[in-house]
């Protein structure tokens, strides 16, 4: 196999790929003088354009994507990213748009943007929405900082913030950037909150508790709202984790859960691409007290004209440096748009069902930790083939032979080995049969032939990596 | 519209499979009180052609494409090489999820490697990591990572840099314990640097510099590394508009401990002010401490190169809430633009680039000038943006600019009440010399008026 080299291995001396119109102003010799300029960089790239849209054309080829097939990458809901959304947020108006522009002039900018939040506050239940965070766990920062900032009002913002074990790590840091120690809540049997262990920690110390429904094992945690009668009975908040909407839409909705802030991830329950791991955006969406806190600017409209509020008082501040990812959230309208109410809900009713359909055909072949009923995904662990030396990386390398991307690996934490998958909604029977039929075939060589696994993969670009080697000897840029 | 790929046999065959009579039944599992039993209040679904003509007629109700603009301040007009738009929209780039799986995935780490290369050359930096949020939390991102180095709990952030990103400091920064004190400006328009040396002790963590500043002066970066080192800080670099580095000094031949700042300059739309791209880069010795993803070499079992994310034991899902930052998803696909855009340029055209730059509005600033009722605020040299003073209240100045269908500018008034005849001009290598004379003429006639 020829392997795509490096720009700078390609890049060979006075070539380029672009030229500048002549300046068209009267050189002023005297800047070279008056300010202290660099010589050429040395070793930066000289190459043709042909020569870079085959240098990426080439390296695209060796990526595998949504695209091109099944994606169960568990808790990433992977969903087919429709076509339009991507022309939409082309339109010329909205990408030659100048964030300082007065408001008189994005009046179209501010429609998306407000749209947007009142169809995401009917989705949800809640009563606002920011859309500065520009990624989900900066959208988690945000909630933390505004529950911080209500309690504060109250008079202490409390120490401690409650986790559950099943939570994504970006949880316990954002609660720590927000000033916070985590205390972890147990899972029980069934996988879900603990509610003894979650009243025996809740207390006047406690701020909130960070919740993620369905959680990462897929299962719904049916307590909910007596969980959050718990922690609002001594006074605490309520964040949801939403990354896992994609269960829930026209289905139930967080704002009549007992929930008081949410962040949604639009990358991934609203179709926005992931970009090979962003652009996303993580929209903030909370209950009436805490409104006031929301980050600055808001968009807001009177007598049919959009405008921008600056003047917040008991904002927590700005987190963005203009509006956030605000061509995200002009794909994510698009979705909303193009689905309608009972779109949404088949969105939610499909998704489940197909990870219902992976689960049901699997759950011999592989271990279930959790008997309980998922939604959107489902955790599968290597318990059955580790007996052959066969762990789940040997599965899902594997998986990459047979032509189907791998679930999420070893998380959550509570399942060891775990493999966790969630096909979306937008997968065809055939497509969800593939990744079965690949997984049954992993399940029978692990006990035929376990060597092929642990060698696996066999025909990917290039074969297992040795990532420990890249941690021992960090090798962060190409050097000459 | 819908997107669903299933047909009512496949349906049923998966439901009988299941076990269960229909799709709702598998949500029996949500409790009945907290169902919402209803449809959403939301618009009925519409046809492509309908939503396309929805937005069609949403994008109309801007008027940028009126005007000409003259706007800058951290965002920021420049030509974008057609391979960049056609490259970076293929589905291999667009539609995959983070790298976790490096087999399936080395376009895109390959890509991060070069982009991280790239960023380390331009800065004179020793690493970078695959891209932060944007410019603002960059520089948020960067006084953490100082507190974490030194442990020390004070920062010192200068009035010149951008007014958005010294809010998202301190909004980051108020639940932390950690002091932020703003340092003036004196009459070249950059850091005062005998109030900068007054608030320095040993407390200090970091002094921040933006260059060119907010104002769109050069700052002088050696000095304010020299006396933050002095005082046992680290210095932090903030760039707002990348393209100087293609001509200005890096920041690593300065002193800079840590880089950090916005790249919509390299490739990307301006977009209403988002999706951009954070960058940063620092000195090996801090690679601990460096928040968010990195691509580094390996080989794989037989020998062959190959690229994996590395150093993950830094990272929230690892270790959690001792993690260096909570970031996650960053902005991979503007990073892959940001990498085409440089590549294609190349060394003769990234400095020729910034070359037009600073030549245009050097012009510009020169003619402005010396038009009567016009001043130079500030005596430090420029690169692509700058302010004047107007006889005239900048408002009154930008009204009477609109109604020609030019955007003179942006306001500094919002930000600096002490600067309400002053205007902050951009020009770049897409301004055209007809444009900026005719800009002249116009600001003569009104301050002659």
């Amino acid at each position: 196999m020829i392997r795509e080299r490096l720009i700078f291995e390609i890049s060979d001396k006075g070539k380029n790929g672009f030229r500048f119109p002549k300046l068209d102003v009267p050189e002023n010799k005297s800047l070279n003088d008056r300010i202290p300029m660099r010589d050429s960089i040395k070793d930066f790239p000289q190459v043709s354009e042909v020569e870079v849209v085959r240098h990426f054309t080439r390296l695209s080829q060796t990526n595998y994507c949504v695209d091109k097939g099944i994606y169960p990458l568990g808790s990433c809901t992977m969903k087919y990213n429709p076509k339009i959304n991507e022309r939409i947020a082309q339109i010329e108006n909205f990408i030659t748009s100048h964030p300082f522009a007065d408001p008189e002039m994005s009046q179209g900018n501010l429609e998306v943007l407000k749209t947007l939040e009142d169809v995401l506050r009917e989705v949800t239940g809640m009563d606002a929405f920011t859309f500065q965070p520009a990624a989900g766990a900066q959208g988690e920062l945000v909630g933390m900082m505004l529950i911080r900032a209500c309690m504060e009002e109250r008079g202490d913002p409390r120490k401690f913030v409650l986790i559950p074990d099943s939570a994504h790590g970006t949880n316990p840091s954002s609660a720590h950037i927000c000033g916070y120690k985590v205390k972890e809540i147990k899972s029980n049997d069934s996988g879900t909150i603990d509610l003894d262990d979650l009243s025996n920690n809740m207390d006047k110390d406690v701020a909130a508790i960070m919740i993620t429904n369905p959680n990462t094992l897929g299962v719904f945690e049916n307590q909910i709202k007596e969980a959050s009668e718990v922690v609002h009975s001594k006074g605490g908040l309520v964040y949801m984790d939403g990354a896992n909407m994609n269960a829930l839409m026209g289905i139930c909705r967080p704002g009549d859960m007992g929930v008081d802030a949410i962040h949604l991830n639009l990358h991934k329950t609203f179709s926005t691409p992931h970009g090979g791991g962003g652009p996303g955006a993580g929209p903030v969406g909370v209950k009436k007290i805490l409104e006031p806190y929301l980050p600055v600017p808001r968009v807001k409209n009177k007598d049919d004209q959009y405008f921008i509020d600056e003047d917040c008082p008991k904002s927590i501040g700005r987190v963005h440096s203009f509006y956030g990812n605000f061509l995200v959230a002009v794909k994510a309208l698009a979705y909303i748009l193009s689905l309608g109410p009972e779109g949404l809900r088949e969105v939610s009713e499909t998704a489940v069902l197909n990870s219902n359909y992976i689960r049901k055909s699997l759950e011999k072949e592989y271990h279930l930790k959790y008997k309980t009923p998922t939604l959107h995904e489902c955790v599968f662990s290597d318990k059955y083939q580790k007996q052959y030396g066969v762990s789940n990386i040997d599965i899902a390398k594997r998986l990459i032979d047979l032509g189907v991307h791998p679930p999420t690996m070893s998380f959550p934490l509570i399942v060891h080995g775990a493999l966790m998958t969630e096909p979306t909604e937008t997968e065809s029977k055939a497509d969800l049969d593939s990744f079965i039929e690949a997984m049954k075939q992993i399940a029978e060589e692990a006990r035929e032939d376990p060597g092929i696994l642990k060698s696996a993969p066999h025909n990917s670009y290039v074969r297992r990596l040795d990532e420990t080697a890249a941690a021992r000897n960090p090798k962060l840029r190409w050097e000459p | 519209m819908s997107y669903i790929a299933l047909s009512e046999k496949d349906k049923k065959e998966m439901l009988k499979a299941i076990g269960v009579s229909s799709p709702k039944k598998l949500f029996d599992c949500i409790p009945g009180d907290i169902k919402l039993n209803r449809d959403l209040k939301i618009p009925t679904a519409m046809s492509e052609p309908e939503v396309m003509g929805y937005f069609n007629e949403c994008a109309q109700k801007n008027k940028n494409s009126e005007y000409i603009s003259f706007q800058g301040a951290g965002a920021y007009r420049h030509y974008i090489p057609a391979a960049v738009d056609y490259l970076s929209s293929r589905g291999e780039f667009a539609s995959p999820y983070t790298p976790y799986q490096a087999e399936v995935s080395q376009g895109t780490l390959q890509s991060i490697f070069e982009f991280q290369t790239l960023i380390c050359q331009l800065t004179g930096m020793d690493i970078a990591n695959a891209s932060l949020y944007d410019g603002a939390s960059g520089a948020a991102e960067a006084v953490l990572m100082a507190m974490r180095i030194n442990r020390k709990s004070k920062v010192l952030v200068p009035k010149t840099l951008h007014p958005h990103y010294r809010q998202v400091i301190n909004t980051y920064t108020r639940n932390l314990g950690i002091s932020v004190r703003e340092i003036g400006y004196d009459e070249t328009g950059r850091i005062d640097t005998t109030e900068l040396e007054k608030n320095l002790d040993n407390n200090t963590s970091a002094v921040v510099c933006q260059t060119p500043n907010f104002f769109g002066v050069i700052e002088d970066l050696d000095k304010i590394s020299a006396y933050a080192h002095e005082n046992k800080a680290l210095s932090i670099a903030v760039l707002a508009e990348a393209s100087s580095l293609g001509l200005l000094k890096a920041p690593g031949e300065m002193g800079v401990d840590i880089a950090t700042g916005e790249a919509q300059s390299f490739g990307i739309p301006l977009s209403f002010g988002g999706p951009y791209l954070g960058f940063m880069a620092c000195s090996k010795e801090f690679v601990r401490q460096f928040p968010g993803r990195i691509s580094g070499e390996t080989n794989d079992i037989d020998g062959n190169r190959g690229f994996v994310l590395t150093l993950s034991t830094r990272e929230q899902h690892i270790r959690r809430e001792r993690a260096t930052s909570n970031i996650c998803t960053n902005q991979a696909l503007c990073a892959l633009r940001a990498t085409i855009f440089l590549e294609i340029l190349g060394q003769q055209g990234l400095r020729e680039w910034a070359r037009q730059n600073i030549q245009k509005a050097n012009y510009a600033y020169d003619l402005f000038k010396d038009i009567r009722g016009v001043k130079a605020f500030f005596s430090g040299e420029i690169y692509n943006e700058f302010v004047i003073k107007t006889g005239k209240k900048w408002k009154e100045v930008e009204s009477e600019f609109m109604r020609k269908n030019i955007i003179p500018g942006i306001s500094l008034e919002r930000f600096y009440p002490e600067l309400e005849h002053c205007g902050l001009v951009c020009v770049t290598e897409v301004s055209r010399k007809k444009d900026i004379d005719r800009f002249a003429e116009i600001l003569k006639g009104i301050l002659a008026g």
